[in-house]
């Protein structure tokens, strides 16, 4: 277990190192010099060749790349060029929001996918299981801007149940920010239960045909015993991974999410960042977001591992 | 299934016949009829220029489905010759396999987010975002069908043979990825219509002159209150070109191979 562990960490490392590079090539294949971006049409060449100096752009490009990999190691990713605040801090600020958004919507998710699925590989073959596929089939269509649109244009706008955009006053109390994330939550989190509707019901069902399962039912024990009792937690091993999968996609939705919605979050910082072309939050946000991925999926890995004693690397 | 099939045929029907069977013409403005709903001279409204809806439907199905298919046909070279390679020589497996490890950290829609901030917004540095999002994808799923296929005789009696190693991957092993990658094409052109629809919705796709799919959201924003058909249209035909993609997929994956099934 514990090679296993040192294992993964050293992959991990590898693949964060080849993230930091796709980040630096991306930074480098974009048009345009950082440095008369940040000072403006109005600048002279000189201005604009010491700022180069300054920032080490006038460098060889594994120098830069080295340079930038110890600004990585000492947590720094550089100043928003349009907030004059640094990059780390202004996705602090913005990180509460977003955090509390991915959770609802994996709570939307997986309480709408693990008891669908379940009921839908129990029933297997059934008119609920037909509909539970049609319906994930048509969750997984479904465009989570036009679902939030249009959740706005209903449940907001004409009923009036919910707030139409925005995360209320920054001197509410959760309350109401949570009341301001329902709607955003449900237009996240729906679309993204499809997927796992259909683990659900496949990892049941491989359960369900196995031969200790038929066992327990020979013992006489009841359909629901054997369903949550023996069934279900095995079941769930690999639709953990799909979680954990979930949460990494989600941070992503959250961008479209949050712009819908008018939500100042880090999917909002980023979208204004990419319209005003503040390359440093950009380059923050990809690594910082696929650093989460890359960790969120070790630690379901690991988990996995010590969940389920059969696992041996 | 069958329905699906219909449904994307029309689709495309519709995409490549657009300037003849569109009712009107798609940058034609009249102030004077704008955000009219649904009736018989407008099925679909118009919208805040007075401009069809449903031309706009129809000629935003040419965008979306030529940004789908193009998109499909970028991430299918590069990740079958990703993958091909990373199955077959094995030096090379671990690095190129890295590598899109790395690709797949990145959620789909801020990749592209962030090559398109750089790329600036037009048709094709869309395409060209997507095809990198999606490479890793196809790669994955080519290379674990080669590390398969490699195994199996009429690979080891080629290179018994003395074939290069170029010719066993494109004349023996390539034939027999073709279904996987058809099922696999399928997902993706799905995927790409969603998240090009995203990146139009957002400002950083296809310009917002162009008509598409994403863009009309996009654009029907500020009129909501006024005339919800502007949004409801075109995310209907998002939604139906998607789940009928779906379908097909779904059914070509049962269709076609089942031994290789358990590698998607």
């Amino acid at each position: 277990m514990t090679a296993y562990i040192a294992r993964r960490f050293a992959g991990m490392v590898v693949v964060m190192l080849l993230v930091a590079m796709i980040v630096f090539v991306i930074a480098r294949v974009i048009p345009g010099d950082p440095a008369g971006v940040m000072l403006g049409s109005a600048a002279t060449p000189d201005d604009v060749a010491a700022l180069r100096h300054q920032l080490g752009l006038d460098r060889s490009l594994p120098t830069q790349f080295a340079i930038y990999l110890e600004q990585i190691a000492s947590l720094d990713l550089g100043n928003s060029i349009f907030l004059n605040r640094p990059v780390l801090q202004a996705m602090g600020e913005r990180a509460m929001l977003t955090t509390l958004l991915t959770l609802m919507a994996v709570g939307i998710s997986v309480g709408i996918g693990v008891p669908v699925g379940i009921l839908s590989a129990v029933k297997r073959g059934s008119v609920v299981d037909q509909a539970a596929t049609a319906v994930s089939m048509l969750a997984a269509s479904l465009p989570s801007f036009w679902v939030g649109l249009t959740l706005i244009e209903y449940l907001a706008v004409h009923a009036g149940w919910f707030p139409v955009a925005g995360y209320g006053d920054p001197g509410a109390g959760l309350a109401d920010h949570l009341r301001h994330l329902v709607l955003p939550a449900i237009a996240l989190g729906l679309p993204n239960s499809a997927l796992l509707i259909r683990f659900t019901r496949t990892s049941m069902l491989d359960v369900l045909h196995e031969d200790y399962i038929r066992t327990a039912r020979a013992k006489g024990l009841g359909a629901r015993a054997v369903v949550f009792k023996h069934a279900f937690r095995n079941a769930m091993i690999p639709v953990l991974t799909v979680i954990g999968l979930t949460i990494a996609t989600l941070i992503g939705g959250a961008i479209v999410t949050e712009t819908v919605f008018g939500l100042p979050g880090i999917g909002n910082l980023i979208v204004s960042a990419v319209l005003r072309r503040d390359y440093p939050v950009i380059q923050g946000a990809l690594l910082v977001v696929s650093g989460l991925y890359v960790l969120i999926n070790l630690s379901v890995d690991l988990l996995y591992a010590a969940v389920d004693p059969r696992i041996r690397y | 299934m069958v329905v699906s099939l219909v449904v994307l045929v029309a689709i495309f029907g519709a995409a490549l016949l657009a300037p003849w069977i569109a009712p009107y013409a798609p940058q034609k403005m009249s102030i004077a009829e704008r955000l009219q709903p649904p009736s018989a001279h407008h099925w679909m409204g118009t919208d805040g220029f007075g401009r069809d809806v449903l031309t706009w439907v129809i000629f935003g199905a040419r965008v979306s489905l030529a940004v789908g298919l193009m998109v499909v046909a970028v991430a299918t070279v590069l990740g079958t010759a990703i993958g091909l390679v990373a199955g077959y020589v094995r030096r090379f497996d671990t690095p190129l396999m890295r590598l899109t490890d790395a690709l797949m950290a990145f959620p789909d829609i801020l990749l592209a987010i962030a090559l398109l901030a750089g790329l600036g917004p037009s048709l094709f540095n869309v395409v060209l975002a997507l095809g990198i999002v999606y490479t890793p994808r196809v790669a994955r799923i080519v290379r674990g069908a080669t590390l398969v296929l490699r195994e199996l005789q009429f690979v080891e009696a080629s290179e018994a043979l003395g074939a290069a190693d170029a010719r066993i991957m494109l004349v023996h092993l390539l034939p027999n990825l073709i279904s996987p990658l058809i099922v696999q094409a399928s997902f993706i052109f799905a995927y790409s219509i969603l998240t090009e629809a995203a990146l139009s919705f957002l400002g950083a796709g296809v310009p917002p002159t162009t008509p598409t799919w994403g863009n009309m959201i996009a654009g029907a924003q500020q009129y909501m209150q006024q005339a919800d058909w502007l949004i409801l249209a075109p995310g209907l035909a998002i939604v139906l070109a998607v789940l009928s993609l779906q379908i097909v997929g779904d059914g070509l994956r049962d269709a076609l191979d089942p031994k290789l099934r358990r590698l998607m």
